[in-house]
Order: C-alpha cells, then structure tokens, then sequence
C-alpha cells in the first residue's frame, strides 16, 4: 500500500473529515526516498475552538508512525469548514528544498 | 546540563526562538529557509538554533515539544509552530503582530 494510501485511511478512521488532500511532493526534494514528503489538506469540524499548533499535534499523534519511517517532511493544512470557505479553496505552495538534510 | 535543560534554558532566555535547518543566512531545507524568511520580514531580532549542528537537541526536542519536526517557532516560552502555521501567520499578519509584541515586552521588562 502506498504512504499517501496509509496516511488517508489512518485519518479516516480518526476523524471526521469533509474535506480530505493529499500530495506526494518527494520528487521536489533531495534524497532517494520517493514517500518521503507529503502536504496534507484536511477541513475538519473537529478543528473548531483549537489553536492551529493543537491541531497539527492532534494529526502527528494519528500518523506518529510513519512520521518516524518514511515520512520526512509533512506540510498541513488544516482548516474548520468556515475557514475553509473563507479561504475559496487555496492552499499555500510549498517551498522549493534545499537539500541541507539527506537523513 | 542535561540536553532537556539546555533547551529549556534556550527558550526561556530567547523571546523570540527559531530552531532550525541551517542559518537565517544559509538555510539547509525549504521550510527553515520559509520561515526565517518570514520572521525577518517582521523587523525585529530573533534568537536561532541550527539543529543540523546540535543533533541531541534534534533527536530530544521533538519529545520535549511534542512536535515531530522542523522548523519550530518559539515566542515567549510558547511553541508557536512550524512552517505552515508560521506561514499562515505571516499571511494574515499575525506573525507580525505577536513578534513585535514580544519584542515590545522584553525591552519594557529591561528597562
């Protein structure tokens, strides 16, 4: 099963999701690994009243192990349904890699 | 001192803390390169870690903050977040407003 297979399931199972992104960005970074950086779009009404870094933690406690292996690098974005409408439906672009970290 | 008093005593000394991958100058990963960005672009000084230097505050700080990766923000002993959130922040201008007020309070308490 592919990574970006593995994160959907895992977050469908925890939460409840209305909207649900994932891209595989590794080719956009240094290193071999081809399941190695990932961003993540999720609209949520289980984000409402939490602060945005409760709201990261809430997702790295779901994928806490494959943070450890393979994943490298997560992009989130992480939005209640108002926010979500607020923001017509654009993410941020994630940034170019350096290449300073090959582990 | 232990690794975990290290980090402790980094962040309650620094206001204003990014740790990161590289320098603001020679950042070593898109995401430190981002935010250090964005943290300059607020105009006030702000304290930095190079984590690819210290490798015992790589592997201990995750655990200390519960939070996985990096870059991590800290202002005022608080973990602001990483990357996207500091982007986010930055956008919206926030990031602005919570840095200036940090600064504006650590140079009220030293006078």
């Amino acid at each position: 099963m592919s990574t970006a297979q593995i994160i959907e399931d895992k977050l469908h199972a925890a939460l409840a999701i209305s909207e649900l992104q994932i891209v595989n960005e590794s080719h956009m970074h240094s290193g071999p690994a081809a399941e190695s950086h990932f961003k993540l779009l999720l609209v949520s009404e289980e984000f409402v009243d939490k602060g945005l870094v409760k709201r990261h933690q809430m997702i790295y406690k779901i994928l806490a192990d494959e943070l450890q292996n393979p994943i490298h690098a997560l992009a989130m974005h992480l939005y209640t349904e108002e926010e979500w409408q607020k923001k017509n439906g654009v993410v941020m672009p994630s940034p170019a890699c350096k290449g300073g970290s090959k582990s | 001192m232990s690794v975990i008093d290290t980090i402790k005593e980094q962040i309650e000394s620094n206001t204003i803390l990014l740790y990161m991958k590289g320098t603001p100058r020679f950042p070593q990963c898109g995401f430190s390169s981002k935010s250090s960005e964005a943290l300059m672009a607020c105009g006030e000084k702000f304290a930095f870690v190079n984590i690819l230097e210290n490798q015992e505050i790589r592997s201990e700080l995750p655990k200390y903050a519960n939070w996985p990766t990096f870059p991590q923000l800290w202002v005022n002993g608080e973990l602001v977040g990483g990357c996207d959130i500091i982007c986010e922040m930055a956008e919206s201008g926030d990031l602005e407003a919570l840095v200036k007020a940090a600064a504006a309070d650590k140079s009220t308490e030293s006078e």
